[in-house]
């Protein structure tokens, strides 16, 4: 992420900006696979970071090979399915807790990112050679490519999730006995939703690759912890500004929203001249702060403390009885 | 319909924690009859639905449901046959979920889940008309997230959802245990209701001796994983608390 951020030229904010919004726009669309497990199917999936760079990796390496760029892209994001379908093969088949499946799935892409690159660590697409689907070197057609791509991604979820099969996934995800009880298989519906996650991630991955004209093994490194940083930055917006009446499609529209902000704030943490080395603990302390917020706010109106000092009067009423004697 | 054939469990099998929850079960229900299971905590009340719906593999023995051996059924395989209801109100529903998803969900019991819609225009109308009969008045709350309702009303959503396919076999797990007694009551009442207009065939455990001798027309009883009590029609109506008192004492 720090090269990626590296890469964007040093001008000022506003110059800047429609970068941020661009990329923001591919770490949302990652972020809405990252929301299908974390939100949906209530599970943490680790292997994103992996199948992130999978798709990056896969992209360039077939468009190098003389695939048109969008069909390369496409073909990034079915490696991104195969790529969920192990994790969920670990988890639902073989009984593996899904945190140290996903850990698992990644550790092992990272040598298969490097035997699809070729055993490089990082192999560039020229953008003057191929026709990308989406480019820095045109930022304002990034953003369109971005926001369309975004919006029929959203549409399609938000249309799957209230299928039959969506709901399931959103039912085993709620309640696992239940879903059983109603004879939903559920080991197979969250290999289903590992699946997708990771086929929407792998996507993303293979824009930004385009986006920056290479790919890198390192490239996913932290995606999972952006993508949460872009849910929950979504969330706390769209339950601000529409005071919980959030339906799914807007929901899912503040995921992407959520990735947009999340790197404004980076560009605005590079602007101010913050050194790019720090951005990590940045990024950790934003996601521990929004992460923190809702349980630090239940806590201070539901805390014992506070019970304790409100009781102070009551229970020196009673002392006072007591030392009179009543 | 149901045939349970030297059916025996054992937990913690070779370890200190060995239990033998249920011991060469045998129990032959037919078709429409409404049983009321009683016993002491361990007796195998829970063990006996939990190996009837298929939440773990049994070790011995067969389970026959309307001619089929499910025995090897793992329970999202005998969910089309079986309607089930949970002690905690909240296992039988999706918090997250609106009440006439919970219902679509259930609506789809045994078939297959593919891309037509969860909801459709036609089912909402069923629904609105089978959630009036609870007289909770969540028919115009059909949108509402199960999870903002009170345990009552989510039991009573449960009941419809085990009842809405007419399953071959219902199974009542203490279902009312949660509830306040106004609650239990009115759901218990429901639960008559709904078993007797699609005549189902029930197994209803319940640690209320009252409520186990008034509903249902069988009643047995079990301890130490074995049915050791069975009484139907007119001796399960003669039947009195003291009766069944009487029987418990015996045990000990």
């Amino acid at each position: 992420m720090t090269n990626i951020l590296c890469a964007i030229s040093l001008g000022n904010l506003v110059t800047r900006l429609p970068g941020g919004i661009s990329q923001g726009l591919i770490w949302g669309l990652m972020a809405l696979g990252v929301f299908i497990t974390f939100r949906i199917l209530d599970v943490a999936d680790l292997s994103v970071d992996g199948s992130f760079a999978t798709g990056g990796a896969v992209v360039v390496m077939l468009s190098i090979a003389g695939l048109p760029c969008w069909l390369a892209t496409i073909l990034a994001l079915v490696s991104g399915l195969l790529a969920g379908l192990v994790t969920g093969l670990l988890h639902a088949k073989l009984g593996i807790p899904a945190i140290l499946a996903g850990i698992l799935t990644q550790f092992a892409l990272y040598s298969v990112n490097l035997r699809i690159m070729g055993m490089s660590s990082n192999r560039s697409l020229n953008p003057s050679q191929y026709k990308l689907v989406i480019s820095m070197r045109n930022i304002p057609k990034a953003i369109l490519i971005g926001v369309i791509i975004s919006a029929v991604i959203i549409a399609i979820l938000y249309w799957y999730f209230g299928t039959e099969q969506g709901s399931a996934v959103r039912a085993t995800g709620t309640n696992n006995e239940m879903s059983l009880a109603l004879g939903i298989n559920t080991p197979n519906i969250k290999i289903l939703g590992l699946v997708l996650s990771n086929g929407l991630v792998a996507l993303a991955g293979a824009l930004m690759a385009q986006y920056q004209g290479f790919a890198d093994i390192n490239m996913g490194r932290g995606s999972i912890v952006i993508g949460l940083a872009a849910i929950i930055i979504g969330e706390i917006l769209c339950d601000a500004i529409f005071k919980k009446g959030c339906n799914f499609a807007i929901r899912l529209s503040f995921v992407v929203v959520g990735g947009i902000i999340y790197y404004i704030v980076m560009v605005i943490i590079l602007w101010l001249r913050l050194d790019p080395n720090d951005l990590k603990l940045f990024t950790a302390l934003i996601v521990t702060i929004f992460l923190a917020i809702p349980y630090l706010k239940g806590k201070t109106k539901n805390s014992f403390g506070w019970a304790g000092k409100r009781s102070q009067k009551y229970a020196q009423a009673i002392s006072n009885s007591f030392k009179k004697g009543v | 319909m149901l045939w349970l054939e030297h059916v025996s469990k054992t937990f913690n099998t070779g370890t200190i924690n060995e239990r033998k929850a249920l011991i060469d079960a045998e129990l032959h229900i037919a078709p429409g009859e409404f049983v009321t299971v009683i016993g002491g905590n361990g007796a195998g009340k829970s063990t006996i639905l939990n190996a009837i719906a298929g939440t773990w593999p049994i070790d011995e023995g067969a389970i026959i449901l309307d001619g089929v051996n499910v025995t090897g059924l793992p329970e999202y395989k005998r969910a089309p046959y079986i309607g089930r209801v949970f002690q905690d109100p909240k296992m039988g529903t999706a918090a997250d979920m609106q009440i006439e998803e919970n219902l679509a969900l259930a609506r789809r019991r045994g078939q297959r889940r593919g891309l037509r819609w969860g909801v459709t225009k036609a089912e909402r109308e069923e629904y609105r008309e089978k959630l009036a009969i609870l007289r909770l008045g969540l028919e115009d709350r059909m949108t509402t997230k199960v999870g903002l309702l009170s345990g009552g009303q989510r039991q009573a959503i449960t009941l419809l959802m085990a009842v809405l396919m007419r399953p071959k076999l219902l199974l009542l797990d203490e279902h009312t245990a949660a509830l306040d007694p106004a609650t239990a009551a009115k759901v218990l009442e429901t639960t008559d209701h709904l078993v007797q207009e699609n005549n189902l065939t029930t197994l209803m455990i319940t640690h209320n001796m009252k409520d186990a001798i008034e509903h249902g027309n069988r009643l047995i009883m079990m301890n130490e994983g074995r049915i050791i009590y069975d009484v139907a029609g007119e001796e399960k109506q003669k039947l009195t608390r003291e009766d069944l008192l009487q029987k418990f004492s015996d045990i000990l």
